[in-house]
C-alpha cells in the first residue's frame, strides 16, 4: 500500500481522474505520414479515451503506471496465440466474469483495426 | 373427547402456524438486515487493511497511504475550505426577502449534519442535507441553489463544520426505506458505462491500489467528510458532484444534484459508514 513520495507528489501535480495524466505520454492526434502499426498501437494504448492501459498496468516506458492488473511484458512468450490475447482485450469478462478491465472491443471503446494495431504493439513488449 | 381436543389442538397449531408464516411479512426487521450488511462491509475493510484504525476511514485515501497522508496534513494546516465555511455562515444567516433565513429552518443553530441523510416516511424518500437546505429556501419563496457547487456547497460546508464529531447512525425502519437502501446498494455494486465498472470495483476490490497516479480511496468513510474542496476542481463541491465525476470517468450517465439515484446512493453509502463521525468539510487533491 506504500507509494513512493515521488508518486504521491506526481499525483498532486497531475491531478488525474481516470488517467488524465496519460496526456503527456499520449501520441499526437494526427499521426505522421509513415508510422508502423506497432507505433499506432502504442498511441491507441496510451490514448486515455481508448486503451489507457497504463491506468491499470505497468507497460513499456509509461510513467506512473497503475497496478490494478499485472505488468504487460513478454507478450509473445506468454501469448503465442494472438487470438487468445485479442479475446482478453476484446472482452476480459469472458475469462474473469467479474473483471474490472473494460471490454474494449465489445463496448466499442476502440475499433477492430485499432485493436489489431494495439496487438502489434503488445507483441513488441 | 380425546378427538375433540386433538382437533382443537390441531386447529390451534394451524392458526399459530399461519400466524408465524404471515406475521414476518409485516414485521421484517429491516434494520437487522441492514446491520448485517454493514457488518460484512466494514469487516471487508478490516480484513483488507488490518492496520488501519476504524476512525481513520473518515479521512478517505489518506487512511491508507502514509506519504499522501503527510502531504494532506500539511494542506489541512491552512484549510482551503476555510473561506467557504465563512461564506456559508453568512449565507446561512442572511435574511430572505420574507425576513426569515436558513437559520429559521434548522434547530441547534444548524449543527444538524448528523441528522442527514434520513428516510422521510411520509414522503417516502431520502432527504439529504443539501435537499433540506434547498427545500427551506423554496418554502420561503426563494429559488433553490443550483448545481453541484457554489452556495449550496458553501452552506453545507458551514453546517458540516459546526457539526463535526456527530456520529453517523442512519436507520432503515420500513419497507419503503429498505427499498431506497436497496436501490443505492444496487447502484454501488452494479457495473455501468462504456468502461463497465462499478463503484465497488474501484473503491472496494481495488481500494489502496494505483489507478495511474491516483490511489483508490476505500468506500468505507466516503460520505463522512463532504463537501470537499478539491484542488482539481479549484473549489468546493458536493458529494453528488463527486458521484457525477466518477460516473463520467467510466462513460456512464451522470445524474443531477439531488436526483433520486444519488440520494439513494448517498443513503446506502452513509449507512455503510455507520459508526464513523461526520468530519466535513475536507480537502482533497
Ligand atoms: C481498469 C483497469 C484496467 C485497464 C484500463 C486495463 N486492464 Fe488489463 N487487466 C486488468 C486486471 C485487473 C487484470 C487481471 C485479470 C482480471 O481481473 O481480469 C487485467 C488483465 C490483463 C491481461 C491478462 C493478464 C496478463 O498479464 O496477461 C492482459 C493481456 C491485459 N490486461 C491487457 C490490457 C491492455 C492491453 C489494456 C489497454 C488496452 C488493459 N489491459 C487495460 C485491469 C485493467
Ligand atoms: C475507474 C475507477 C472509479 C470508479 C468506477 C468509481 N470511482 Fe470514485 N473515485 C475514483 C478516483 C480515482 C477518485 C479520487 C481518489 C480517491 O479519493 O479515491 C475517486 C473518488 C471518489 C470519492 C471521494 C473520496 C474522498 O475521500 O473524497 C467518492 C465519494 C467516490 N469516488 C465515490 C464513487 C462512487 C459512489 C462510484 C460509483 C458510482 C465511484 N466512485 C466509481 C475512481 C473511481
Amino acid at each position: 500500500m506504500k507509494s513512493s513520495g515521488i508518486i504521491a507528489a506526481a499525483a498532486i501535480l497531475m491531478l488525474p481522474s481516470l488517467g488524465v495524466a496519460a496526456d503527456q505520454s499520449a501520441a499526437p492526434k494526427a499521426a505522421p505520414a509513415v508510422v508502423s502499426p506497432a507505433a499506432k498501437g502504442k498511441a491507441v494504448a496510451n490514448d486515455r479515451n481508448k486503451g489507457n492501459c497504463l491506468a491499470c498496468h505497468m507497460m513499456d516506458d509509461g510513467e506512473f503506471p497503475g497496478n490494478f492488473g499485472p505488468p504487460l511484458s513478454q507478450m509473445k512468450e506468454r501469448y503465442p496465440d494472438r487470438a487468445v490475447l485479442r479475446k482478453q482485450i476484446w472482452d476480459a469478462t469472458v475469462k474473469n466474469p467479474t473483471s474490472i478491465m473494460p471490454p474494449f472491443g465489445k463496448h466499442g471503446i476502440m475499433s477492430e483495426s485499432e485493436l489489431d494495431q494495439l496487438l502489434d504493439y503488445l507483441y513488441t513488449l | 373427547m380425546k378427538k375433540t381436543i386433538q382437533r382443537r389442538l390441531l386447529t390451534g397449531a394451524l392458526v399459530l402456524m399461519t400466524a408465524l408464516v404471515t406475521k414476518p411479512a409485516h414485521a421484517v426487521n429491516y434494520q437487522a438486515l441492514v446491520d448485517a450488511d454493514v457488518k460484512k462491509f466494514q469487516g471487508y475493510f478490516r480484513k483488507e487493511f488490518p492496520d488501519v484504525k476504524f476512525e481513520d476511514y473518515g479521512d478517505g485515501v489518506y487512511a491508507l497511504d502514509e506519504d499522501a497522508r503527510k502531504q494532506w496534513k500539511e494542506m489541512e494546516e491552512f484549510p482551503p475550505y476555510e473561506l467557504d465555511v465563512e461564506a456559508g455562515k453568512a449565507l446561512f444567516n442572511k435574511p430572505f426577502a420574507n425576513g426569515k433565513s436558513l437559520a429559521s429552518c434548522f434547530p441547534n443553530g444548524g449543527a444538524v449534519r448528523g441528522n442527514y441523510p434520513y428516510f422521510d416516511e411520509k414522503r417516502k424518500q431520502v432527504v439529504t442535507l443539501e435537499m433540506a437546505i434547498n427545500e427551506c429556501r423554496v418554502a420561503n419563496g426563494e429559488k433553490p441553489y443550483p448545481g453541484f457547487k457554489g452556495d449550496l456547497a458553501k452552506v453545507s460546508a458551514y453546517m458540516a463544520y459546526i457539526s463535526r464529531g456527530q456520529k453517523i447512525d442512519v436507520k432503515v425502519k420500513s419497507a419503503a426505506a429498505y427499498k431506497a437502501y436497496m436501490k443505492g446498494k444496487a447502484f454501488f455494486y452494479g457495473k455501468r458505462g462504456q468502461l463497465n465498472m462499478s463503484c465497488s470495483g474501484c473503491h472496494m476490490e481495488y481500494a489502496g491500489r494505483h489507478l495511474r497516479a491516483e490511489i483508490m480511496s476505500p468506500a468505507l468513510g466516503h460520505t463522512t467528510h463532504f463537501p470537499v474542496f478539491r484542488s482539481k476542481w479549484g473549489e468546493i463541491g458536493t458529494l453528488h458532484k463527486r458521484y457525477e465525476g466518477c460516473n463520467d470517468n467510466i462513460g456512464a450517465k451522470p445524474f443531477e444534484e439531488q436526483s433520486e439515484e444519488y440520494r439513494d446512493l448517498e443513503f446506502f453509502q452513509t449507512i455503510m459508514s455507520n459508526g464513523l463521525k461526520f468530519n466535513g468539510p475536507a480537502a482533497r487533491k
